[in-house]
């Protein structure tokens, strides 16, 4: 392994305290709970067996800590922010979407699909550094400072509050998460606006839309059983399908922001050559995506009835 | 079999389609100028080398057309340089995969039987892959150069475009050229590369720009992050502004402003080109913007 962490910390022993190979070794292997003189691939069967009763080993880094409780700390914090964005994008989206397919003579609505188009193309890490300019950096005219403090906006809440303090605890987390949340909402916002605006287009040219006319069903009722119905199912599919991006997605953003979620995380042990936290996070990733493939395959057979089978 | 000269008419077919579309006349002139000031640019506007402590910072002038650097050099230069490298990659990172994307798309529907079956379960696998946090981690680990970079892009996102590329195959197999070839009993490779091929052109080439647009995507979040080694291009220039902490400066505005206007603008001339081939080659999304 490249700039293995072990014989960093083994060579450093062994130069700076002057203590023999063996000892170092010793010393090592107690302190990150490794065989050293097992073969690798012994090691990776014992590190797999640990996995499976959910022991996923000690940081490198910070030795004695587990990798489980690092991950149980760093993960709410990025459920919550790419969650939120997650959700309130989309249903903004629907909400903008249904409303460009439906005016389509209107002014607006080339306004709409043009601005989701265009937002829909910008990397969401530039997105990020567009509102921290636009609201942290700039003086804009007439005032005597930026509209938002972004420094103290950094992190995940302000040191000291915690859970006990109600109300100005909730207020806090929303504070300090309202410009990642923003930024993952402007990022997915257009693409679920071209999707709802395609997907309900087309399905009103369908026929069974056509023929519910014909047979003088009322609007509400071909809007909400013919329309809305079989207009969702891309909807869902995609939104099932990002959840399993919810985790992987978060990685520059949190960077950004200085957010301190699972990406950041990562990205330090990435830094530091904190292996045992790396797998475990990637592993955290992963999980989640397949996780959400089969939601999506789900939630697709319970929309579309086309897909079921054996009935 | 289809000669050049037919695609070539093709091709000026599509060209006047195009420029009626004034999305994608917009996005083809952005990326021609930032090609062209690829080519030009160190030969016009060379890179500036020397530190200059007294012009940090400076504002956009008329010898600085966007101002100036951490260090004092101008930052024009950086920009009219730094999509060079950029573009070069994702063009290769692109190629290779839509190249293994075609291969594998084409000849697995074509053979068929557990060949077709295991490389679908292969792709469904890969796609559950977390691409990016997987590069950020391989680039912790290798020192990742711009070739190896894109070959590691390429294969990580064959997966994808295997499974788009296999299923217009699969609709353009029961076409009667393709039978007749089989029956000619030319081979697989001739099949592959001149009858099938040149018939989903249009949707290769629709692929490819979504393959760069990911491509620079993955590169320029790589550089931002200080996980690639540096050169001259946005990605690097997003970083050390970064880096610098010029995004809390104000006067350091142009700075980071510039290049990541400039990733932006490259990145939308793909996706308005994407745009505007995809409603020349699908009529039926034609139809949906007439009416």
């Amino acid at each position: 392994m490249p700039s293995n962490p072990v014989d960093i910390y083994v060579n450093e022993l062994i130069s700076s305290h002057g203590i023999s190979v063996e000892a170092a070794r010793s010393r090592a292997s107690a302190l990150y709970a490794l065989d050293l003189d097992m073969p690798v691939w012994r090691q990776y069967i014992s590190y797999l067996g640990n996995l499976i009763q959910g022991n996923m080993g000690q940081s490198i880094r910070s030795p004695g800590v587990r990798v489980s409780t690092i991950i149980r700390a760093r993960l709410p914090w990025t459920l919550f922010t790419v969650g939120s964005g997650l959700i309130i994008s989309t249903i903004l989206g629907i909400v903008l979407g249904t409303i460009s397919a439906f005016k389509r003579d209107k002014w607006y609505e080339p306004i709409i699909t043009g601005s989701a188009s265009i937002i829909s193309a910008i990397p969401d890490f530039l997105i990020g550094i567009f509102l921290i300019i636009f609201f942290g950096i700039i003086t804009w005219f007439g005032m005597d400072r930026p509209l938002l403090p972004i420094q103290s906006m950094r992190g995940t809440h302000t040191m000291g509050l915690s859970i006990d303090d109600g109300f100005t605890y909730i207020r806090d987390i929303f504070a300090h998460g309202m410009f990642p949340i923003i930024t993952y909402v402007l990022a997915q916002i257009g693409m679920w606006v071209l999707l709802m605006k395609g997907s309900t287009t087309s399905t009103l040219k369908k026929e069974y839309v056509k023929l519910a006319e014909a047979r003088g069903l009322s609007n509400t009722k071909i809007m909400s059983k013919y329309v809305a119905r079989n207009a969702f199912l891309p909807i869902a599919t995609e939104f099932a399908m990002r959840m399993g991006f919810i985790l992987g997605g978060s990685l520059i953003i949190e960077q950004l922001f200085v957010y301190e979620g699972l990406g950041l995380e990562l990205l330090n042990a990435v830094h530091g050559r904190d292996y045992p936290v790396m797998q475990g996070i990637l592993l955290i990733i992963t999980a989640c995506i397949v996780f959400s493939n089969l939601f999506a395959e789900l939630i697709y057979g319970a929309l579309d009835p086309r897909t079921r089978r054996g009935e | 079999m289809v000669s050049t000269q037919y695609l070539f008419k093709k091709f000026k077919v599509g060209l006047k389609a195009m420029l009626s579309d004034k999305i994608g006349v917009l996005g083809i002139s952005i990326l021609l100028i930032i090609i062209l000031l690829s080519a030009i640019s160190p030969y016009i506007f060379p890179l500036q080398s020397r530190a200059d402590p007294t012009q940090i910072f400076q504002p956009p002038s008329g010898e600085n057309w966007l101002g100036t650097d951490h260090m004092g050099r101008d930052i024009w230069p950086q920009i009219a340089n730094g999509g060079r490298g950029l573009l070069l990659l994702a063009f290769i990172t692109a190629s290779i995969s839509v190249m293994i994307g075609i291969f594998l798309g084409t000849a697995a529907p074509l053979i068929g039987g557990k060949f077709d079956e295991i490389l679908l379960f292969f792709a469904d696998v890969w796609l559950t892959i977390p691409r990016f946090p997987l590069l950020v981690v391989l680039s912790g680990f290798f020192n990742l150069t711009s070739y190896v970079l894109a070959l590691v892009l390429a294969i990580l996102s064959w997966a994808g475009l295997f499974r788009s590329i296999r299923a217009e195959v699969l609709s353009l197999k029961e076409r009667e050229y393709v039978e007749a070839a089989k029956m000619l009993d030319l081979s697989m490779i001739h099949v592959i590369f001149k009858e099938i091929t040149p018939n989903m052109m249009p949707f290769i080439i629709m692929n490819f720009t979504l393959m760069m647009r990911h491509a620079i995507y993955a590169q320029v979040g790589l550089f931002f992050l200080g996980l690639l080694p540096l050169e001259v291009n946005w990605g690097v220039m997003l970083n050390i502004a970064w880096a610098q902490g010029a995004i809390y400066h104000p006067d350091a505005l142009w700075f980071i402003l510039a290049p990541a206007i400039a990733i932006s603008l490259l990145i939308l001339s793909l996706v308005w080109i994407n745009r505007s081939l995809e409603n020349l080659f699908n009529p039926v999304l034609r139809t949906d913007h007439d009416d």
